[in-house]
């Protein structure tokens, strides 16, 4: 599936995206590693983390633009799947801390000592190695979105109760995490990491393979999400989206193709967290907050929804101006500017800010056919 | 009098005693129709007669309260939901024209082309020469086939319901449940129409609700007229209009 859309060309717009993440994936951990300080082009640590992290997000709004953009199915809930998967490389982090830590136990994290507890909770158990961690950051956010997504999806829950309930989820999940008795921290998360395989977290080097990674894992997320939207399941999606009873009258179960996307999208959320917890250093329950669900969705409308392009870079828009605005006089004002933008978007710019530059640039093309022609590409 | 379970056996739809109602108001009381495989049939009644929640209850959508819903004479519809229904081999037009408007008329016929319809059949779908020339055939045949590339939501009223009626060709079904096809179309367009589905008519069973009369005079069918959610009157239409009850119902008292 992937293979043959690689084969037949993708889109110019999609092929500038991938080219540029290829390029930052090489290009910011050389001009951080190599480049003397004092160089125009030195990228500092804490940058590329910073952007790292946008990355992330980045990823996280394209699995929402899977399901939100191509099936419809508005999830104010995303934030669950991707902080479970932060959760899950957290607990692969702070078992690397082993007799490093303050109370200097080397099976159990600090704050399990802090509690008196003797012993290691069993959901614990296997965290100590790496590819189990890993495992478990695709596994846990993908069975609770197959299980939820089962009754949902079967009992035909849509629309805005299916969004009220996906953020009573993640609402649920943030109560749950903060009891100290969950055995996951409590109110303070998972912090204090030292090693990842081995490797100070904190080392440069580190944090130029971890940006590096990030950028092949958005490249891989795209391409695993482009493969399905360009299948011919991603036209029975969109099918679902736009006459959702049609698509059930020409024979086909709605509610498994539903649960096919809405799975793939979590486990690529999940992903999303996992690279996100070792560049910020900590996971806590805040990441299970309403809210950040919500400014999930926020990003993909203000990239342009259905586009996949699109969502990622919204987030990384909306976050760049986000950084920009909390660290001046300004900041104050960000949840102002943020729901400003939103409706600025929803009424004058619907499509996006891709949609609307794919619109415009198409009607310029249609006016001026051999002005076009001479005309680089569409940068992005 | 033939016992009831010969007709059962020998028909492709039987319905018996069917009943359904919603808060209270009976939409449906002991309905019984049967049709014969390869048959055509028109269905006519006034507003409320029962004719879409009939065509509910066939494809799955409602659950009647009581009855028989049998499908080849040997499959109980009433355990199954639309999309087994669907797979089955029976295909439904909507009233209003629902096409996937932001699918070509192309990929609209490729949705509805009958094949395996499960998640990973359709991940690693191929379109093979023979599906691609039934494609091109049924494009043919309901004239779209120069607009194969533009959006299905760009057609005029009349081109949807005909690409409708292509996506049902496509998905091969042994009986089409057909609402009101000729709703809204020019008189040209209504009397194509009529040559299209008696054309399909010739491979394949169809059920035709319409309002229509001199539309259902062009089909020239056996027609039930349904009325308060039973069958009121059945036979050739010359017979059915002339029927005191069916003129009654129909122009009121």
């Amino acid at each position: 599936m992937i293979t043959r859309f690689l084969i037949q060309g993708i889109g110019r717009l999609d092929l500038t995206f991938l080219g540029l993440l290829a390029a930052l994936a090489v290009l910011v951990p050389l001009a951080n590693l190599l480049l003397p300080e004092n160089s125009v082009l030195h990228v500092p640590t804490s940058t590329m983390s910073l952007w790292g992290k946008y990355l992330c997000y980045a990823l996280l709004a394209i699995s929402l633009d899977l399901v939100w953009g191509y099936c419809g199915i508005l999830s104010l809930g995303h934030g669950a799947f991707f902080a479970l998967g932060g959760y899950a490389m957290g607990m692969y982090l702070m078992r690397q801390i082993g007799s490093r830590g303050v109370y200097g136990n080397p099976v159990l994290p600090d704050f399990m000592v802090f509690l008196n507890w003797h012993e290691l909770p069993w959901y614990w158990y296997g965290f100590s190695s790496f590819p189990f961690a890993m495992l478990m950051v695709l596994v846990v956010p993908g069975l609770l979105a197959f299980v939820f997504g089962w009754f949902a999806f079967r009992s035909r829950v849509t629309g805005v109760y299916l969004s009220i309930i996906t953020q009573a989820l993640t609402y649920a999940l943030l109560l749950a995490f903060f009891r100290n008795d969950m055995g996951f921290g409590g109110n303070n998360g998972l912090t204090d990491f030292k090693d990842i395989l081995g490797f100070n977290v904190q080392a440069q080097a580190t944090r130029a393979a971890l940006f590096a990674m990030t950028c092949v894992m958005l490249i891989a997320g795209f391409l695993i999400a482009r493969g399905i939207v360009d299948s011919k399941l991603g036209k029975v999606v969109i099918a679902i989206r736009d006459a959702e009873s049609r698509t059930r009258f020409l024979g086909y179960r709605v509610d498994r193709f539903k649960l096919f996307v809405f799975t793939v999208s979590a486990c690529m959320a999940g992903v999303a967290g996992a690279l996100y917890v070792p560049q910020v250093g900590i996971i806590n329950p805040s990441e299970f907050s309403p809210a950040n669900s919500i400014e999930t969705v926020i990003w993909v409308a203000v990239g342009g929804r259905g586009t996949l392009v699109g969502a990622a870079l919204g987030a990384v828009v909306v976050n760049y101006a986000k950084t920009v605005f909390t660290s001046g006089f300004m900041a104050p004002y960000w949840l102002f500017a943020l729901g400003a933008l939103f409706v600025f978007v929803t009424l004058f710019m619907p499509k996006g800010i891709l949609g609307t530059a794919q619109d415009w640039w198409g009607r310029r093309r249609k006016r001026e056919p051999a002005a076009s022609l001479a005309e680089p590409a569409p940068a992005e | 009098m033939i016992p009831a379970h010969a007709t059962l056996t020998s028909s492709l739809l039987y319905l018996d005693g069917v009943s359904v109602s919603f808060d209270g108001f009976k939409a449906i009381r002991g309905l019984s129709l049967v049709i014969a495989p390869g048959e055509m049939r028109a269905i006519i009644g006034p507003n409320g007669a029962g004719k879409t929640t009939m065509m509910d209850i066939i494809t799955g959508k409602t659950r009647p309260d009581e009855g028989t819903v049998m499908f080849g004479g040997s499959v109980d519809l009433t355990r199954l939901d639309e999309a087994a229904i669907a797979n089955l081999g029976i295909g439904r037009k909507f009233q209003k024209p629902t096409v996937f408007d932001f699918h070509t008329i192309e990929d609209n016929i490729l949705l509805a082309l009958k094949s395996q319809r499960t998640v990973a059949r359709t991940l690693f779908w191929k379109t093979a020469a023979t599906d691609q020339k039934r494609i091109d055939d049924i494009l043919g045949i309901i004239k779209l086939g120069d607009a194969r590339s533009r959006l299905a939501g760009s057609l005029s009223h009349g081109q949807k319901q005909w690409l409708e009626i292509g996506m049902l060709l496509a998905q091969d079904p042994k009986l089409l449940l057909v609402d009101e096809p000729a709703a809204g179309m020019t008189d040209g367009e209504t009397a194509e129409t009529a040559v299209l589905l008696k054309e399909i008519a010739r491979d394949h069973s169809v059920i035709v609700v319409e309002h229509d009369m001199g539309f259902i005079r062009e089909l020239g069918v056996k027609v039930t007229v349904l009325h308060e959610g039973a069958v009121l009157a059945e036979g050739p239409l010359d017979q059915v209009s002339a029927n005191e009850r069916v003129v009654e119902v129909y122009l009121g008292r």
